[in-house]
């Protein structure tokens, strides 16, 4: 019996309560969940399968990588010395401290430190950002010397006349080399792969920049600080996904 | 018996989730995983109808020797757009976006699924994934196959690079489907509910996130390469710039082999509920059909090569793949001798769900049984792209994903609708789509074996009976189709109204009220044994099963 009654007066309110969304304004809990607890861990299991599926998805390239590398291994050779190593190099600790400064927010949010929270999201995003400047700079460079991939690779193909007018002052990396076959497949590996890598950052810089905002407006505190737990979880793996490239793209000979 | 009845939910004064809110936009921007589940539902039929309308243009062309209807270039369009349309936007959705979304939580007794803002976006990517392909159609088609083959696939000058990226956007909202799926089952289970207490339903969906999170991206990088390739001569696929045209066979299959389990254990899992329900008996072999799923997941990553005996890899690899490819025999045998272990001796009640699940176990058998033809290397080298090939692929993926959508569809229509349909209806246009489907592909199989190769426009005068044979009963099934879309739309106009529990079935979807509200459960169920159907007694005077008894203990 009592049941029915519940019922009766139940209907209206629920279709309410389904579709404003009533949070806590502490623990942000949707009305889906029963607990904050299990709010978070289900957070978190999905962020976890969403990298996974990161994974999977840069794994096609890592495996084109593998068997091109296999087929061809005088292009990978002789095309990677165009690479420039210390932008490379930069590049990679310019990352490494981002995942620092995210790993510093998350702590900082589980700390209540709203200051230091801002303060550490604010950095990665300008590490984001630099990051972003000097791959601009390296893509402009490999564009200038038309260091592209399939029919727009044109370094070393043009006329002895032209090739010395625009290339008499730079170095060439490959002297003494002799340029191999198909040397537009390693760009075209090369352009993709770091290309694909530098979306995920800017999707990165998106998403702290929701989450600056979010800060600053104070929404996070110990009891509910997932989103940023979760935002430096993908940053970690952009980061790693680069620590990978750096080496198989710039250090191999 | 306090217990259960508050699982079961008492009789409502109207609200319901159909009518608490009205207007479009309460539709297109809902959170409610009942609402999504219908979006899709109405969605994928109308794929499922225009992938229809391309198959009856292709047997209407096949009719007789020489052009029919339609001239080559538009034959090659209609196939490539028939395979397309059916398999990414009707196969692969079907049973988990739309059943499984609607279903998934209540038999959780959860109020939603753990993303519903995510689960939103997924319907969204859906839509414009169909907007892609709709694209394609006005723009100068596709003729690729559906498997967009390289070279030819950078070279066709029809309009490739909308369909892949079509391909590609419906692909992220299948992983975030799968996504949800699986967080949902880990973390919204209710009290008592372990998961081997979960329905089955639960179990195939399970195991279809699993491939679905970790194929399609695989798929999705694949596309996106080859849309680049055409765009910008990538020279990863393409021979004429040093690339490997084969590589795509690989990536593609890698993905696409677990994506015919994708399309099938849905229906494996809608199939195990319809026949412990209908058969009113406890599922026999619970644990061995949970894990079979779990079990075809993972050896379907394992196959791909199968699919490229004939394309130039190594004799090593093609007879290892060979011989990881009759292991999925073992499974899917697993699952039919334990549906048949059900049956026996159950007390089956034949109505229209019942019949598709019954029909499902005769076409899969056989669409599995073919398969070991394709399997064993030398006779593949023969049948390979051959009409055999195009019968077994549509026994198991029309037999069994369309029967399985289907049964389920006529199984939770009344908690769906809050309304029943004319029973016997029903079960004629079942069987009237069982008799036109093995009249369309039976004769397939002989054609095959005879030489009769596929996607070809013409063929030899040895072979007209056959394709009018096939003809023929394409027009029954499209009979017994349009006969299930009138069933349908009669039952939302006219339909009589439909009790709680009309089958009498234990899993908690049913516990609550038809159709549901809202939040679905007033407060979080029990969770029992979900196949304790012996604890529902039929009442005549409501027309609904009654709990008279509450088991928690399975097996």
């Amino acid at each position: 019996m009592s049941s029915t009654i519940e019922t009766a007066v139940a209907p209206s309110g629920h279709a309410h309560a389904a579709h404003h969304w009533h949070e806590d304004p502490e623990t942000h809990l949707a009305h889906h969940f029963d607990t904050p607890q299990q709010q978070f861990d289900s957070g978190k299991l999905g962020i976890w399968l969403f990298l996974v599926t990161e994974i999977l998805f840069f794994s096609g390239l890592f495996c084109a990588y593998t068997i091109y590398r296999h087929f061809h291994p005088e292009v990978f050779v002789y095309a990677s010395k165009f690479l420039d190593t210390n932008m490379g190099f930069i590049n990679t600790l310019v990352l490494i401290f981002s995942s620092l400064t995210a790993a510093w927010a998350v702590r900082n949010a589980q700390l209540n430190q709203k200051k230091s929270l801002v303060i550490n999201i604010v950095l990665t995003i300008a590490c984001a950002f630099a990051f972003m400047g000097i791959k601009y700079v390296e893509y402009s460079h490999k564009i200038h010397d038309g260091l592209l991939p399939g029919p727009a690779y044109t370094r070393g193909l043009e006329p002895p006349a032209a090739a010395a007018a625009g290339h008499a002052a730079a170095v060439d990396p490959t002297a003494g080399m002799d340029r191999p076959d198909n040397v537009h497949i390693f760009f075209g590996i090369y352009f993709f792969m770091t290309g694909l890598h530098g979306f995920h950052v800017l999707a990165g810089i998106v998403v702290w920049l929701w989450l600056l905002k979010r800060a600053i407006k104070g929404e996070f505190n110990t009891k509910y600080f997932g989103p940023i737990d979760y935002a430096a979880l993908y940053w970690h793996i952009v980061d790693l996904i680069w620590i990978y490239l750096f080496p198989l793209l710039y250090l191999i000979h | 018996m306090s217990s259960t009845t508050a699982t079961h939910a008492p009789p409502q004064a109207g609200v319901n989730y159909l009518n608490a809110r009205r207007g479009l936009l309460s539709w297109v921007f809902t959170l409610d995983h009942k609402r999504i589940g219908i979006m899709y539902l109405v969605g994928v039929m109308g794929a499922f109808l225009l992938g229809g309308v391309f198959a009856l243009k292709l047997r209407t062309e096949l009719l007789t020797v020489g052009k029919t209807i339609m001239d080559p270039d538009t034959y090659n369009q209609a196939f490539t757009l028939h395979g397309a349309v059916m398999v990414f936007l009707f196969i692969i959705p079907g049973i988990p976006a739309a059943l499984g979304n609607f279903c998934l939580p209540l038999m959780l007794g959860a109020k939603d699924v753990a993303f519903p803002r995510l689960n939103l976006m997924s319907f969204h990517l859906w839509m414009w994934g169909a907007i892609f392909f709709v694209i394609v159609l006005l723009t100068g088609g596709l003729d690729t196959g559906w498997t967009f083959y390289t070279p030819y696939s950078t070279t066709t000058n029809t309009s490739v690079i909308w369909a892949v990226m079509g391909a590609f956007i419906l692909g992220f909202s299948s992983i975030f489907t799968g996504l949800n799926f699986i967080v949902t089952i880990h973390k919204m289970r209710p009290p008592g509910m372990t998961f081997f207490k979960m329905p089955l339903f639960l179990w195939g969906l399970y195991a279809t996130a699993l491939i679905q999170i970790l194929a399609t991206p695989v798929l999705g990088i694949t596309l996106l390469l080859l849309a680049i390739e055409r765009a910008f001569k990538l020279g990863i696929f393409d021979a004429t710039l040093g690339g490997d045209p084969v590589l795509f066979q690989h990536f593609f299959w890698f993905y696409s082999h677990p994506a015919v389990y994708i399309m099938i254990l849905p229906a494996f899992a809608v199939v195990s509920e319809l026949i412990a329900v209908h058969s009113r008996k406890e599922i026999f072999g619970y644990k061995f059909i949970g894990l079979s799923s779990v079990a075809i997941a993972i050896i379907g990553f394992v196959v791909w090569g199968h699919h490229m005996f004939v394309s130039g890899q190594s004799t090593m690899a093609a007879t290892v793949f060979s011989f990881l490819t009759f292991f999925v025999a073992i499974p899917s045998a697993i699952k039919v001798f334990n549906w048949l272990a059900t049956l026996y001796k159950g007390s089956i009640r034949i109505n229209t769900p019942m019949l598709y699940a019954l029909g499902f176990i005769w076409l899969f058998t056989i669409g599995g049984v073919t398969g070991l033809f394709l399997s064993t290397m030398s006779t593949d080298v023969h049948l390979h792209d051959t009409y055999f090939v195009v019968a077994h692929f549509h026994y198991v993926m029309v037999a069994g994903t369309l029967w399985g959508f289907l049964g389920g569809l006529h199984h939770w229509w009344p908690k769906i609708t809050g309304k029943m349909y004319h029973d016997g209806v029903g079960m004629f246009a079942s069987i009237t789509a069982f008799v036109g489907f093995n009249l369309t592909f039976f004769p397939q199989f002989i054609m095959g074996t005879r030489g009769m190769p596929r996607r070809y426009y013409d063929y030899l005068e040895e072979f007209q009976f056959l394709h009018v044979l096939s003809t023929v009963g394409a027009y029954v099934l499209a009979v017994g189709l349009f006969t299930v879309l009138f069933l349908l739309i009669h039952s939302l106009m006219k339909g009589k109204k439909a009790p709680h529990n009309p089958w009498g079935a234990a899993s908690l979807e049913w516990q609550t009220a038809t159709p549901p509200i809202t939040e679905n459960f007033h407060e979080t169920p029990k969770a029992g044994n979900p196949y304790a159907v012996y604890d529902f007694e039929y009442d005549a005077a409501t027309g609904d099963y009654k709990r008279v008894a509450f088991s928690d203990s399975t097996h």
